[in-house]
């Protein structure tokens, strides 16, 4: 008979360990699930997990891709962190992600042609303040009418989608584009383009960005009242108000630095590797964002690890289905599973297993 | 001929890191009134919780009736003839009194029958009880009613009662001992669990003493001295705080009219609650539990804003305060519930002290935190109050209740406030670590601090207030000075007599 008894505190172990013991479950699932395939399951995992970054053939290729992914789900997954800290629950990043992209491509796109070094840096503010205007729509609802910021963040992102239709079809579509919907290519706008800082490497001004979230937020997180009020509120609510925390202001704080932030990851992204806005231009790195985010145990350098590993099931994934056929799908399902056997093992450090009778 | 009714034997209980019942055996009679006495953590719940069938022994017998006695759920303890009246009540506010019955009962009859049943068991009991209204609307004392009904509708044999009295007035407790002695005369063992000890040598027949898991004694205690039962529950003799009278200097904080809603559903609003609060002296505000007291102390701390109603601090105006500027100026408070208000059980005690120690202490500068002064203040709190933990680091969670709430007190303490509000400053504590918080407000008191403390434990009120008052249904009764009052005129203010002499006591 097993038995979980409760540990008198939270096992800090743990909490470490058990994000490396889902990872090791969720690469043996997946390999019982491709051995039902018919597929050998050592080679699929090597291919996931290994050929994008050491096989000679695609590591090329590969490495940047790497950094090109990782970016923006850092980036929103650690202005999620603060949320999910404080129990603000913003689930509509990939919404404040398609706006900020709207905002910035916007922006450099009412200045086509002009030439300018001040173009860019004000596309990233355009970015940001996108994100952040589309963030305080559910934080204003939830102050003032104190309703559900899950609901109406993950609403608000069906809402943006239509408006990403509309204007790709409309206000921003390409006058040389033969008809096609879809805007003028921003990499090819020389004054709005994110380009690599370091060529071959994937290294563009968002992944720059991205890491200096991790920092800041690691500043704000560990050092700063701010930080830990945040901290306090999801820990102990009323505990934080008795501190003298206003709910209100933790609210917009939460909603509003996750938005901009994953405003300036849809910025960087419209200006960079996608460069340009089309129907299809978001592809669910808010959403993913969010296993990112629990991945990396809500801490700064959790998420820039755990950013990466997921960025390398994206990659792994593609090459999968290349090399092997398998369906498009099974990189959802491995994310899928990495969150839930991390929920799973996530029991360990609040209980511990006991082996033996009655 | 003495009957054995329940017989224990060599219970053993364990949980991680705790012994909580070490080899328990004695012997419950049938028709007498079992004392089970010792402070919080002697293991008196985890055995009550054995006996009906909450928890399972690690090894020990139970022999009901001389069977062997093995209750897997409470449903089999129940069957077996066992009651229960637990401190914390299992009652829908929003259902009526028979309705709430008939949910605990196996086979519930149809509510009618049940309302005339419960009717003439309450009368016959002398404990009157309206079927049909809202148990929202009931008082404290009259909810435990409701589960004593509950109880006694199954003509238990044995009637378990966890701390009944620590919510009644003092008349509502010779209420209850009326009842549990006609019981008692009917046949029906009572195991009665309580630390007070003055009403263990009025009711009970026989007392077991636990301390620390472990079984110190049997014995009847009226023929045992107050002083010795302690000094078995305690293991050691306790120092009662000493009080020093001195005269009150000037007024430092003045409520006038203030009148507050209530945030709960089921909470009490405050109606025009006045009073003065002067240097030097500690106001006492007793009665039971839900007449206002948390309300009260939310408006004080500035979790609340009063909706009418002025409150004034050295003669200026702070209704609108909020805590952090109350505490800017000297106004400390430290509320009831330790876990997740006074302190926040996942963060260590470091953590902790930022909480309300922020401005005064300044361990905050352009945002920064200095946590070197924060480890510092921390551990100085530790020392000073004889916190016991391994570390500043560990969790407050991690804590035992006395020692966090020795922390949460010397936390304030140590920030020298002018007039300090604190509600239920010893609730769920020992007894070493109770007094040692009562000291310590005396001593805050008599360096001139004013403090108000909010609190259901009378005998705590009456040992360190200079003037006492009584929140009834939201509103405080007069004020008058401790040293006056007896007993009997205490309870009439908490049960809502404001005029004394009026009522010609």
């Amino acid at each position: 008979m097993f038995k979980l008894e409760k540990r008198p505190q939270q096992s800090q172990k743990w909490i470490y360990l058990s994000p490396f013991l889902a990872v090791v479950i969720t690469m043996i699932s997946g390999g019982i699930l491709f051995a039902i395939l018919g597929e050998n399951p050592f080679e699929a995992i090597r291919i996931i997990f290994w050929d994008p970054l050491f096989d000679p053939n695609f590591a090329s290729y590969s490495r940047p891709q790497l950094l090109v992914k990782a970016g923006p789900l850092i980036l929103i997954a650690i202005g999620l962190s603060f949320g999910f800290k404080a129990g603000v629950w913003n689930i509509g990043a990939e919404g404040q992600y398609i706006m900020g992209a709207i905002f910035g491509a916007s922006l450099a796109l009412a200045f086509y042609p002009m030439e300018s070094k001040l173009i860019f840096p004000l596309m990233i503010i355009a970015g940001a303040l996108g994100g952040f205007l589309w963030g305080m729509i559910p934080a204003f609802l939830k102050a003032k009418l104190n309703t559900n910021e899950i609901l109406v963040s993950l609403m608000l992102v069906y809402v943006a989608e239509s408006i990403l239709a509309s204007v790709s079809q409309g206000l921003l579509k390409n006058p040389d584009g033969y008809g096609f919907p879809g805007s003028r290519n921003l990499q090819k706008y020389e004054s709005a383009a994110n380009v690599e800082i370091i060529s071959n490497s994937g290294m563009h001004w968002g992944v720059l960005f991205a890491f200096i979230t991790v920092i800041f937020s690691y500043i704000v997180l560990t050092r700063h009242i701010q930080g830990f009020n945040i901290q306090l509120t999801g820990e102990a609510p009323r505990a934080a108000k008795f501190s003298g925390v206003n709910p209100t202001a933790n609210i917009v704080f939460c909603l509003g630095i996750s938005g901009a932030l994953a405003g300036l990851a849809g910025m960087f992204e419209v200006a960079g590797p996608s460069g340009q806005i089309t129907i299809e231009f978001n592809s669910g790195y808010g959403f993913t964002a969010i296993i990112v985010a629990f991945l990396g145990r809500l801490h700064p350098i959790g998420i820039l690890l755990s950013g990466l590993l997921i960025a390398l099931t994206y990659i792994g994934g593609e090459l999968a289905q290349l090399m092997l056929g398998l369906p498009g799908a099974s990189i959802q399902l491995f994310q899928g599973m990495l969150l839930f056997f991390l929920l799973a093992t996530d029991l360990f450090a609040n209980y511990r297993v006991k082996i033996g009778t009655n | 001929m003495i009957k054995k009714l329940l017989e224990l034997d060599g219970i053993f209980k364990s949980y991680p890191g705790v012994i909580a019942n070490s080899n328990i055996s004695f012997d419950i009679n049938v028709g007498e009134v079992h004392a089970l006495l010792g402070e919080n953590g002697a293991g008196k719940s985890t055995l009550v919780k054995i006996i009906y069938g909450l928890v399972k022994p690690d090894s020990g017998n139970l022999l009901l009736n001389g069977a062997p006695f093995k209750p897997g759920t409470p449903s089999e303890a129940r069957k077996a003839g066992i009651a229960m009246v637990f401190q914390h009540f299992s009652l829908f506010e929003a259902l009526s009194v028979a309705e709430n019955i008939s949910l605990g009962m196996d086979h519930p009859p149809n509510q009618k029958d049940l309302g005339e049943k419960i009717k003439s068991v309450s009368e016959s009991y002398g404990l009157p009880l309206d079927p049909a209204k809202t148990v929202g609307a009931l008082s404290v004392g009259e909810r435990q009613r409701v589960e004593i009904i509950r109880c006694l509708l199954q003509n238990p044999k044995l009637l378990v009662m966890d701390e009944p009295t620590s919510v009644l007035t003092p008349q509502e407790v010779d209420i209850l001992f009326k009842t549990l002695l006609k019981l008692r005369s009917e046949g029906t063992s009572i195991l009665y669990i309580s630390h007070k000890l003055e009403e263990i040598r009025k009711l009970c027949d026989t007392a077991t003493i636990l301390r620390l898991g472990k079984k110190v004694d049997t014995c009847t205690p009226k023929n045992t001295s107050t002083k010795k039962l302690a000094e078995m529950m305690v293991g050691s003799s306790i120092k009662a705080p000493k009080k020093i009278n001195k005269p009150a200097g000037r007024i430092l904080l003045k409520i006038e009219n203030v009148c507050s809603l209530s945030k709960s559903q089921f909470g009490t609003p405050l109606t025009n609650i006045e009073f003065d609060l002067k240097q030097g002296e500690i106001l006492g505000i007793g009665g039971v539990a839900g007449n206002g007291q948390d309300e009260l102390f939310a408006v004080l701390s500035g979790e609340q804003i009063s909706q009418k109603g002025s409150i004034s601090f050295n003669e200026s105006n702070i209704t609108k305060f909020t805590p952090n500027q109350r505490r800017e100026i000297g106004l400390l408070s430290a509320p009831e519930e330790r876990l997740g208000h006074a302190a926040a059980p996942n963060m260590s005690l470091i953590e902790n002290i930022l909480i309300t120690a922020e401005q005064s202490q300044d361990l905050v500068s352009r945002g920064f935190i200095d946590w070197k002064k924060s480890k510092a203040f921390a551990e100085k709190v530790i020392k000073e109050f004889d916190v016991r933990t391994p570390s500043s680091k560990n969790t407050a969670g991690s804590l035992s209740g006395g020692n966090l709430q020795k922390f949460v007190i010397g936390r304030e303490i140590l920030q020298n406030p002018t007039v300090f509000i604190v509600n239920q400053p010893t609730w769920g504590v020992d007894a070493a670590a109770a007094s040692s918080i009562r000291q310590a407000l005396l001593t805050l008191s008599e360096s001139g601090a004013a403090i108000l403390v909010i609190s259901q434990d009378l005998d705590e009120l009456l040992e360190i207030s200079d003037r006492f008052a009584a929140l009834n249904e939201g509103t405080l009764s007069q004020i008058e000075k401790t040293a006056d009052l007896s007993f009997e005129q205490i309870g009439l203010m908490m049960g809502g007599a404001k005029d004394l002499e009026a009522r010609n006591v």
